[in-house]
């Protein structure tokens, strides 16, 4: 029941924040849109665990610093690969296996591994991610699992 | 400290047109579609990331902030699953990534 509350809160605050106005009419016609929204996705049982997972919300904010200090170092590594003439591009393919039980693991982690320049997740395996990656240490830093590991840990799995 | 958060703004948008361009240099001159990608992906982490972040000094503690951060979230979340379908559409149709041919025993894409 919180669950679904939440989601008309999250929708009210979101129309409050895009819309940014405060007359009385506005506010009321905001209101309606945002419970239909909300009827129309308890109709369609969209709100579960997987479609909207509230309970992550902490453990999202203390994954993200991280990601996005990867995602500057991985970066600054593919920027110089363009940018050295004399570099050799030795793209390699790999399998990398993850650790995550549920879709919604396996989809952060090919997110995360896409997102984070030099790595493309290809395919999604039940227990492993098909991995094209630009060099060699990009393979390296995924086998050694530490992203593997922040991200179940962030779904909250092991 | 107006002119702190000016030269904030500047730096930022200044480095975001410079991963921008990097970007574009490197989907010129990698080989393959494969390896484009990770060129493509400078433009939309750090590239976008750095203009947006410009932006959001510029706008200072306003709505369109909030706006902007929306905008770098949703690309955050788009741009790795378009290119995971791209990657998957390209497999499917046959194309075969171009791989470090000097080790025949690593694993070939099916």
């Amino acid at each position: 029941m919180i669950h679904k509350l939440s989601v008309g809160l999250f929708l009210g605050v979101l129309w409050l924040l895009l819309s940014g106005k405060t007359s009385p009419l506005l506010l009321i016609l905001g209101l309606l849109s945002a419970l239909l929204a909300l009827y129309l996705s308890l109709r369609m049982e969209v709100i579960d665990k997987e479609g909207y997972p509230i309970h992550l919300t902490v453990s999202t904010f203390r994954f993200i610093p991280w990601l996005i200090w990867k995602i500057i170092l991985a970066n600054l590594e593919v920027c110089y690969q363009i940018l050295n003439p004399k570099a050799r591009i030795n793209p390699v393919y790999a399998r990398i296996k993850c650790s995550q039980k549920s879709d919604l693991g396996k989809v952060v982690f090919a997110n995360c591994i896409t997102l984070t320049p030099g790595t493309i997740s290809m395919s999604i395996d039940a227990d492993s991610i098909a991995v094209h990656a630009l060099s060699k240490a990009g393979i390296d830093e995924l086998e050694q699992g530490e992203m593997d590991k922040r991200v179940t840990k962030m779904v909250g799995e092991n | 400290m107006e002119l702190l958060f000016t030269l904030l703004e500047w730096l930022c948008l200044l480095l975001g047109s410079i991963f921008l361009i990097i970007g574009g240099i490197g989907i010129h001159r990698f080989p393959d579609l494969f390896t484009r990608f990770h060129a493509a992906s400078i433009t939309d982490t750090l590239g976008a990331g750095f203009i947006l972040l410009g932006l959001m000094i510029a706008a200072g503690m306003t709505l369109v902030t909030v706006k902007l951060l929306m905008i770098l979230i949703f690309i955050f979340i788009t741009s790795p699953s378009s290119t995971h379908a791209l990657a998957k559409a390209a497999i499917h149709g046959g194309l075969k990534p171009k791989l470090d041919d000097q080790k025949d025993n690593q694993e070939k894409p099916s």
